[in-house]
């Protein structure tokens, strides 16, 4: 059962000459044949794309090129539709992108193939990455592998529903408001989202681009050190990424957070926070208490204002970020008459409904006149929120929380009501507009056998305790072991 | 009552980069459509603009050149609009933080100088190119993303004479900084007109009238010319002005309404989130002004004063840099910089363009036209033989003196030799010897010519005047 193990798993068995590449590889692609008709984890995938990639890893193996010098040699990680793979299909679940494939590499996908990886599939998400459900996809929900009838959460959803369900050993996904970390939770898997600067966005079709981020989905920390290992780094394509050296985060794994110091933010007792999710998370804070973590009570004062800023701030950037896509270069067209009414006609049949919505919203708050009231009033709450977090990161090093105020919920249950919606983000949004990290590891299931997860919050560049932390959480644990029957 | 105009340009100049604004692709014009072009400059879904560090360089030396700040804090912002040319459908430009601000330019006009205020001197990119078929248009993006500086002036100019002055003087001063070619050809350089008329007297400013898009100096005076006087006569009869940007038909020499103020474009500026703000240090700023250059109207004043030329002969040298450049090494401790002026201008501007040459090429060394100024000067061989040096100097690289030592060019001043020269001319033509006895001064002059010819115009030619007045006085 190879597609089952994890990334340290299969590199120790490819090592020791028990597996080979294309043995996990072809697990993998046998599992989607057989689960993925009823999770819709992926959008495509190119199964003897990804056999020659396993082959090519065997090969390297055979002469003799170590796992050290390429640490995911011959592991399968599939990618979120919204990550470049050169010559392969780039649709960010929208119908508007047509049967356009990326003619270049993102640098995360240039990462990963360095380190040897077997890089397929292109995953099943809300489309441009707008959303909380993978609902919004253009080509059907995805689905969660515990209850096929919930959303697995989004917008990375199919990266997470392919994790849990042992679809690929990893999967890259990105986070712009909880979009790595919420999926994570609902599906039972690992969710890091790195810190704003961390890892290159070059390759990553935006969606907001001074919160997004791209991130690992796992099926334990160690696995999301790994990748974060791999992935993070300098990137002279991306002004915005940060040149802060790497560590070894596998290093930092040592289970002993004896004095680490834990914040427990007053305001996130919200109304509507699930009381099973609350038990979940009081749990998973007492279990760190016990391993010598210390908790403290903090504020974090302006977090009732972190959705709407958001949305005004996502939006904003979204409606200049969506812009490109009118089919003059690329993607779908629908003729018109002028190129005014071709971009209408194209961007009208093209874009989805939550989609268009946040365009809309987003050239609103942008207009002359309403500027100054939403945009520059949102970027001055957006330095209250981070100063909030500075100045509680003074006291403490990790901040803990629920990742999502309920398990997942009923596909279709909140797609009529986006406020409902947005407000799913509550505990996962102002880690984007702080700038900070965030994890989100598996810490029990509701009544009803929906995963749960815990949330910690780390500084900016503190990946370190964060993956320290959630570790030596989940050695007390069984909850990321746990995986749904699916036939 | 009487009218007067006031106009503000802004003008957009392509610089002379190596790389386009973003990205690696190769800044050039006139190659095949569509070759120039990478995921970047396309547009595509996922790429991040890189500045390119060579632009925010020239983009600060001619906020230098054109007497403007450099501020320590710059940033991007994205304006909004869609167009197919347009590859990210916003144009990345600086709104509220420009990479240099308020700044002049000095000209000449008019017989006097003008100051012009400049606004700023702003970094965008340039955006593609359409071009229309009979059922279908097509874009190159060759030229999206080509580093594009905004120069915009105060509304300073009172005349469209004055405007095409200006930009004249812009040109000059963009051309003499490296910074671009301003190859008006090939759409480097384009200009929107602000215009807007008032009583004079008034201080308030007319309702503005904005004319896009003009692609040539003599454009904009024409323009510029028409509009004012059509302002002007809207308002005697009695009408009034609204704002709205016009175009300008070239063909029929008149403005037309583009659009009115109501249906201007909402722009929707906000910060580009993909670019850190620019923060140049001190440093960057020293080394960008170490490479400040001497501006036209400043090397023409220069030149006036420290050689003595005349306007003209400075505007030869300001015109024509590489050649004022040779002038300069060539008077350098010239007693007579004008003479070596002359020889630059004339004689070797004329055997450089003969064979196609550049000053670069020169043979000789830059002392050598002041030596043989001061050959001729000091008597020692005639004007008519330094024509004859200078071709040699010209074709051998010789200095003067050796060849007229090599070929026995020195001019002939003893006085017997000279005697023996004039009276053989008298000989051999008595008639206009004759004539000079009769008081027709002009004969002296022919004989003096056969003297000279005689002597391979090596004669001193003062001295055989001098002997042949002193041989017919006597």
């Amino acid at each position: 059962m190879p597609h089952t193990l994890t990334i340290s798993q299969l590199t120790d068995k490819l090592a020791q000459g028990e597996l080979t590449s294309r043995d996990a590889t072809q697990a993998c692609l046998d599992r989607i044949a057989a689960v993925d008709g009823q999770l819709n984890a992926f959008l495509s995938h190119d199964p003897d794309d990804a056999l020659a990639q396993a082959d090519a890893a065997d090969a390297a193996r055979a002469s003799g090129v170590s796992g050290e010098a390429k640490p995911l040699l011959g592991v399968p990680i599939a990618m979120k539709d919204v990550i470049a793979v050169n010559g392969h299909p780039l649709n960010c679940a929208s119908k508007i992108l047509g049967d356009f494939n990326s003619p270049y590499d993102a640098t995360v996908t240039q990462k990963l193939r360095e380190a040897g990886a077997v890089i397929f599939g292109r995953m099943n998400m809300d489309e441009f990455a707008m959303g909380s459900s993978t609902e919004n996809s253009a080509f059907g929900p995805a689905r969660n592998p515990w209850n096929t009838d919930r959303i697995p959460g989004g917008s990375s959803g199919g990266s997470a529903v392919a994790v849990t369900a042992d679809e690929c050993i990893a999967s890259l996904g990105s986070d712009t408001g909880g979009s790595i970390r919420q999926p994570a939770a609902l599906c039972g898997c690992v969710g890091l989202k790195p810190t704003y600067g961390r890892v290159s966005r070059y390759g990553l079709v935006a969606f907001a681009s001074s919160l997004d981020q791209i991130g690992p989905l796992t099926k334990d920390v160690r696995d999301a050190a790994i990748m974060l290992g791999v992935i993070a780094g300098e990137d002279k394509r991306d002004s915005t990424n940060v040149p802060e050296p790497v560590p070894d985060y596998t290093a930092a794994l040592t289970g002993d957070i004896k004095g680490l110091k834990i914040g427990l933010p007053k305001e996130y007792q919200v109304d509507g926070l699930d009381p099973e999710v609350k038990a979940a998370t009081d749990a998973a804070v007492a279990e760190l208490e016990k391993q010598g973590a210390e908790m403290r009570e903090i504020s974090l004062p302006h977090t009732e204002y972190a959705i709407a800023t958001y949305y005004i701030i996502a939006t904003a950037e979204a409606s200049a970020n969506l812009a490109r896509f009118e089919g003059v270069r690329y993607g779908a067209r629908v003729d018109g008459a002028s190129p005014e009414q071709m971009n209408r006609a194209t961007r009208g049949a093209g874009f989805g409904e939550e989609v268009k919505r946040r365009i809309i919203l987003g050239t609103y708050v942008l207009s002359s006149g309403y500027y100054d009231a939403y945009y520059l009033r949102a970027q001055k709450v957006r330095t209250l929120i981070r100063q909030d977090f500075l100045n509680a990161f003074e006291e403490v090093d990790l901040i803990a929380s629920p990742t999502t105020p309920t398990p997942a919920f009923k596909i279709g249950e909140k797609s009529g009501d986006p406020l409902q919606m947005y407000l799913s983000d509550i505990f996962t949004i102002s880690c984007n507009l702080a700038g900070l990290c965030g994890i989100s590891v598996p810490c029990g299931f509701s009544n009803e056998g929906l995963p749960l997860g815990l949330q910690l919050l780390g500084k900016p560049f503190g990946e370190t305790d964060l993956l320290r932390a959630a570790h030596a959480y989940e050695q007390t644990t069984d909850w990321h072991n746990k995986r749904p029957e699916l036939d | 009552m009487e009218y007067e105009a006031v106009i503000g340009l802004e003008t957009h100049v392509q610089l002379r980069t190596r790389t386009k604004m973003w990205c690696g692709c190769v800044n050039e014009y006139g190659a095949e459509a569509n070759t120039n072009v990478c995921p970047v400059c396309l547009g595509l879904p996922g790429v991040l603009p890189v500045p390119n560090a060579e632009a925010l360089r020239k983009t600060a030396l001619t906020g230098m050149l054109l007497n403007c700040d450099v501020p320590g804090f710059s940033k991007w912002d994205r304006k909004n609009y869609f167009y197919p040319d347009n590859p990210k459908n916003y144009q990345l430009t600086q709104l509220d933080f420009p990479s240099t601000i308020e700044g002049f330019v000095e000209f000449e006009f008019d017989g006097g100088t003008e100051r012009v205020r400049i606004n700023r001197a702003h970094l965008e990119e340039d955006v593609g190119k359409s071009t229309h078929f009979a059922d279908y248009s097509g874009v190159d993006f060759n030229r999206a993303g080509v580093p594009l500086l905004e120069i915009v002036t105060e509304p300073d100019l009172t005349g469209a004479d004055m405007a095409y002055e200006y930009l004249n003087a812009l040109k000059a001063i963009l051309e003499y900084g490296g910074v671009s070619d301003c190859d008006m050809e090939k759409g480097q350089v384009r200009c929107d007109v602000n215009i807007s008329v008032r009583p004079i007297g008034q201080t308030e400013l007319g309702e503005k009238i904005e004319i896009k898009n003009m692609n040539s100096f003599s454009g904009v005076r024409r323009a510029a010319a028409y509009e004012i006087e059509r302002q002007i006569g809207v308002l005697r009869e009695g009408g009034s002005l609204v704002q709205e940007t016009r175009r300008w038909d070239d063909a029929l020499g008149i403005t037309e309404s583009m659009r009115t103020k109501e249906d201007a474009h909402d722009y929707r500026y906000f910060p580009d989130p993909d670019l850190m703000p620019h923060t140049p240090s001190d440093e960057w700023i020293a080394e960008v002004r170490a490479t400040v250059m001497e501006l036209p109207l400043a090397r023409k004043r220069r030149l006036m004063a420290d050689y003595q030329l005349p306007a003209g002969d400075a505007e030869v040298f300001v015109g024509d840099a590489a050649l004022g450049e040779y002038f300069e090494a060539a008077a350098k401790g010239a007693r007579n910089p004008k003479a070596v002026a002359n020889w630059v201008m004339n004689n070797l501007q004329a055997k450089l363009s003969e064979t196609n040459g550049a000053v670069a090429d020169v043979k000789f060394e830059s002392s050598a036209i002041g030596e043989l100024v001061g050959l001729v000067e000091g008597g020692k061989i005639s004007s008519r033989i330094a024509q004859d040096v200078f071709v040699e100097m010209f074709e051998t690289g010789k200095a003067p003196a050796i060849i007229v030592e090599e070929k026995g060019l020195s001019q002939v001043s003893d006085s017997g030799e000279l005697e023996e020269f004039c009276n053989e001319a008298i000989t051999a033509n008595p008639g206009p010897a004759e004539d000079f006895r009769n008081g027709k001064e002009a004969a002296l002059n022919f004989l003096k010519g056969q003297v000279m010819k005689a002597s391979r115009g090596k004669a001193n030619p003062q001295m055989v005047g001098e002997l042949l007045k002193k041989i017919l006085g006597s």
